[in-house]
């Protein structure tokens, strides 16, 4: 068969018995995903006939794919450079639709597109650093050392804002610890359950029902949280729920975004003060609830203390989309792009980082007065650590960093 | 009719740059040596620019010499103008260059062969090469047959040789020498694969018909820095060289003639050096430079042959003679050698490994321009450690092997056997990673222990040596451990170098970090100074003002010997690992790299495959244990 091409057929066993019918898609190397032939057979659904034909594959001498080993193998085929390997990992792992998207920019090769720019200008100035040393006799242009600043610049800011987008990449991509808090009977769990799709957290009239921190992954505005519903915060004599509230508080203290929910109707008490205290200086929208009941709340206070403010019904399922933009605001998804290349793993962080600081250290040294052969070596060294970036070199390091990350997907 | 002439520990075949450092490194470390040449009167040549060391060979000469290797002695020895390029760009691109007197040096150098103990300087054209009973037969035109232990290609452009001058062109080695023409066919039987490279030299003019009125002159620079470390007495500049530029006359007369220059019409099949090309390549490849310059440089002290530094053609002598004498100062000159290419036979160097050795042909060695390289000091470079391997070798000794972290000469051989060359191969500071640590000023510190150990550092040398260390090494403590106060004469000059002034006491050594502050600056205030070479302070001050960058590339180093640590075992079946793209195991089944760190520098090799590699040695080792 031709590549790119299908085929129906029927699948038997080695006794001769029929299966299943199914079809047969055929890729030739090096035009398929792994560079390599490949034959994909698509079945009838249902686990059994699928394990059935699996079976007979398998009997016949095939040999499962180990985990990431498709990526693996396009990768040592040369298919996929390794930012472009380990972004698959990242579309397989992605939680939320930005950070898929944001995958998919960098597998396209965005990513390596954006790097490239990057080094094609250090490795003009590389070059022409090169020549100039090199060929002192003969008619190089001279390097305008003012030019070599500029450039690193230039090459600086542009890895500054790679960097920067790392950052906000793995907040989509980990998703945001998240915790609602706020005293007993506010409508935590409520909210919770709203944000969950599903009776998540168990609901009733009594305040500390809530004892244990309920986790669950939810996805805002398409951006995945790490939602956790804490028990209500408040001094109690129960000691199971005490140890309740005092984890509630810990929580507290790690979250990345707290939802601080207040009761519309009932009046300001001292637990509502101590969690606005708390809060402060962490990201934080506060969660006025029951916003279908008769106001009793003293509302400036929320105004004073919070920049970030919805009222919703949790209950009636009034407000959400005001919570999604003031929440979208807040963690400034507005203004991320995710089709925009972005870092991805540590690894390329570290990369990255290290380029900067080879480039900050040349641009030292011309602040300093130092000679070019001391910029020469970092513009190298900044060029150096991009290609391994890109994996156009090597050490042992990348390699297991990489193939670590390989255990995973596809 | 043949007859034997006799046994030999080690056969040099060619007396130019590289065989001379052979030979008399193999028999300075006790082996019986004979050096054959085509000619006598060819020894220690220097068929092109009468100058040894520029940018990056400089740095050769110094390691040349701080190994034991004889060329910066005796470009010391002939130095008649000396040069520190590159000043003002910083001590890693420091570079020295000399004039030097080339009848002299070819002289002094045959003179220092013929009183060399166990070596043998021969006249004779090698015309034949066996292996035998794990030896080598050695025989030349003559009919005489020598047995050694070790045979080392040193053939510079001779193998093979052809000169070609527009349309006339016939098999010649350089400077009208008999070429070497039986040879090439031999190692092709052995199995050897060859290559044609080509390079060019300029006309020699005759000094009386130049007009040196009108044209710039250059001077050589005082003090003048010396190549070796032997070199005690103060040498001087005796001569200048001068500078002019071509026309646009000039570019009309090469462009009107182009299709009678035998690159341009195909006659010529060698591939020319990108780094040298011939003034017909410079006008035809940059139309839009109006002017290309020139160097008109003395051939010695005793001959009125002047070098045209920069215009190297093969065109025929006709338009030589006209497009010459459209340069300023050239108007009525007489041309004494008439400019030529030369195309000559060289090895593929990735059949080397990096003693030099052929592998597959044991005891069989290649240097200089026979492994693909250009340049005098390249060849005595890779001359020196052929020589020094050859011998070891003979005398059951470990192998010395230079890696790129530790010199350019490690540099120079990692590049020819591990990626390979397409053109002549020219050293270049841009070729090593490692530059602020292989500076030419610490040439001795990087290689001299080796030297030593190897047999071809004397032992007045090694003193010397020791005692400029311990120097440095007291007066790095002294100035990071001395304070200066804040007196006025100190703030006065921190002024005058646009420097902060000081309202606290100081340590020296933080004030040598200051770039805008030089060693000899201090000298007023810093009046319990020892008395020290400038060797040694400049040796300080480098290494104070650029300690943030030379520990990075430290850093560097330990990784790349991290890397070069991992052996790649020598029965490798490159066919039979899985993974391993097929382009990249024909690669590696070629050069056969003894190493990871080799393995990734071969051309052809992607990242994906080192991984491949890698994940092969590491399931190997579990099957181990």
């Amino acid at each position: 068969m031709d590549g790119y091409t299908a085929a129906l057929g029927e699948v038997f066993h080695r006794d001769g018995t029929k299966l299943d019918d199914c079809v047969a898609l055929v890729f030739r190397g090096p035009k398929s995903y792994t560079g390599e032939d490949v034959v994909e057979l698509s079945c009838h659904g249902g686990l059994y006939v699928t394990r059935q034909v699996l079976g007979e594959v398998l009997s016949c001498g095939a040999q499962p794919a180990g985990p990431g080993e498709f990526t693996k193998r396009a990768f040592f085929n040369g298919k996929l450079d390794l930012a472009q390997a380990e972004s698959v990992m990242e579309i397989i792992s992605a939680q939320g639709r930005r950070s898929m998207l944001t995958a998919q920019a960098a597998e396209s090769g965005l990513l390596s597109k954006r790097i490239g720019v990057i080094t094609e200008k250090l490795e003009e100035l590389a070059a022409h650093l090169a020549a100039w040393s090199d060929f002192p006799e003969e008619d190089v242009d001279i390097v305008d050392i003012d030019d070599v600043n500029t450039s690193l610049g230039i090459c600086s800011d542009e890895l500054s804002a790679l960097l920067d987008g790392f950052d906000r990449g793995r907040m989509f991509r980990e998703g945001i610890r998240t915790v609602i808090a706020g005293r007993p009977n506010v409508g935590k769990s409520t909210l919770m359950n709203l944000l969950a799709g599903r009776e998540r957290s168990i609901v009733t009239p009594y305040a500390g029902t809530t004892r244990d921190v309920i986790e669950e992954p939810v996805s805002l505005a398409g951006v995945p949280l790490l939602l956790a519903d804490t028990a209500g915060l408040r001094e109690t004599e129960d000691p199971v729920e005490r140890i309740g509230v005092e984890t509630a508080r810990r929580q507290l203290m790690n979250a990345e975004l707290v939802l601080a929910v207040f009761d519309w109707s009932a009046e300001l008490g001292d637990e509502d003060a101590e969690l606005a205290e708390s809060v402060q200086g962490l990201p934080a929208v506060a969660v006025v609830n029951k916003c279908d009941l008769e106001q009793k709340i003293d509302f400036g206070f929320i105004e004073k203390n919070f920049k970030n403010f919805v009222k919703i019904s949790a209950a009636q399922n009034i407000g959400l989309d005001e919570l999604e933009r003031t929440f979208s605001e807040l963690i400034g998804t507005e203004s991320f792009d995710a089709g925009q290349a972005e870092l991805f793993t540590d690894r390329q962080r570290a990369a990255a980082s290290a380029a900067k600081a080879a480039m900050e250290q040349g641009m030292d040294a011309i602040r300093l007065g130092l000679t070019l052969d001391a910029v020469t070596v970092c513009v190298e060294e900044a060029l150096n650590a991009l290609f391994q970036l890109t994996g156009r070199r090597v050490s042992d390091e990348i390699i297991e960093q990489v193939f670590e990350r390989f255990c995973v997907g596809k | 009719m043949t007859y034997f002439a006799g046994e030999t520990d080690v056969a040099v075949i060619g007396a130019g740059h590289a065989g001379i450092e052979a030979g008399l490194a193999a028999a300075r470390l006790g082996c019986r040596t004979v050096v054959f040449t085509i000619n006598l009167d060819a020894v220690g040549n220097c068929p092109c620019n009468p100058s040894i060391g520029g940018t990056a060979k400089g740095h050769l000469v110094r390691e040349i010499d701080a190994l034991g290797g004889e060329m910066g002695r005796t470009a010391d020895e002939c130095m008649i103008q000396s040069r520190m390029l590159n000043l003002g760009k910083g001590p890693a691109v420091h570079s020295l260059r000399a004039q030097i007197d080339r009848g002299l040096y070819a002289r002094v150098m045959k003179r220092k062969l013929e009183l060399c103990e166990n070596l043998q300087l021969r006249q004779a054209e090698v015309v034949d090469l066996r292996p035998r009973d794990g030896r080598w037969e050695v025989t030349t035109r003559l009919g005489a047959v020598y047995r050694a232990g070790a045979v080392i290609i040193c053939t510079g452009t001779f193998l093979g040789g052809k000169v070609f001058v527009g349309d006339v062109s016939y098999e010649s080695g350089p400077d009208g020498m008999f070429p070497s023409a039986f040879l090439p066919d031999r190692l092709r039987e052995l199995g050897i694969s060859l290559r044609r490279f080509k390079t060019g030299t300029p006309a020699r003019v005759l000094k009386s018909s130049v007009d040196f009125s009108g044209l710039e002159v250059q001077h050589g620079d005082e003090p003048v820095t010396p190549f070796s470390y032997d070199t005690g007495r103060e040498l001087e500049n005796k001569e200048v060289c001068y500078i002019s530029w071509t026309s646009e006359e000039t570019h009309r007369v090469i462009r009107d003639n182009i299709s009678r220059s035998p690159l341009y019409g195909g006659l010529i099949e060698g591939v020319g050096p990108r780094y040298c090309p011939s003034i017909e390549d410079k006008v035809i490849r940059f139309p839009d430079k109006a002017r290309h310059q020139l160097f008109i440089e003395p051939c010695g002290l005793e001959t009125e042959e002047m070098y045209l530094q920069g215009m190297s053609s093969s065109l025929p002598e006709d338009v030589q003679v006209e497009f010459y004498r459209t340069i300023p100062g050239l108007e009525n000159v007489q041309i004494m050698r008439s400019a030529y290419a030369i195309e000559y036979d060289c090895c593929d160097p990735l059949q080397l490994n990096a003693t030099l050795e052929f592998r597959g042909w044991p005891g069989l060695y290649g240097a200089g321009q026979f492994n693909g390289s250009s340049g005098y000091e390249e060849a005595a470079a890779q001359g020196l450690v052929a020589g020094i391997n050859a011998a070891r070798k003979l005398m059951g000794k470990e192998r010395l092997i230079l890696d790129r972290a530790g010199s350019y000469i490690g540099t120079l051989i990692d590049d020819l056997i591990t990626k390979g060359v397409t053109d002549p191969y020219r050293m270049m500071t841009s070729r090593s990673e490692y530059r602020l640590i292989l500076r030419q000023d610490n040439a001795d510190e990087r290689l001299t222990p080796i030297g030593r150990e190897i047999g071809l550092i004397s032992d007045e040398r090694w003193e010397r040596f020791q005692r400029k260390q311990s120097e440095k090494a007291a007066e790095l403590k002294r100035v990071q451990s001395t304070t200066l106060p804040p007196s006025q004469a100190l703030n006065d000059l921190l002024v005058s170098r646009g420097t902060t002034p000081v309202s606290t006491g100081i340590k020296i050594c933080e004030l040598l970090k200051r770039p805008q502050i030089s060693y000899s600056d201090l000298t007023d205030v810093d009046p319990h100074r020892p008395e020290l070479s400038r060797a040694v302070q400049e040796s300080v001050e480098i290494q104070l003002k650029y300690e943030g960058y030379i520990k990075r590339q430290l850093a560097d180093i330990e990784e790349m010997r991290r890397v070069e640590g991992k052996v790649l075992p020598e029965d490798i079946d490159y066919g039979k690992i899985k993974g391993l793209r097929l382009e990249a195991a024909e690669k590696l089944e070629k050069v056969r790299p003894e190493n990871l760190g080799q393995a990734g520098r071969v051309s052809g090799v992607s990242p994906a495959d080192i991984s491949v590699l890698m994940i092969w040695l590491a399931s190997r080792k579990d099957k181990e244990v």
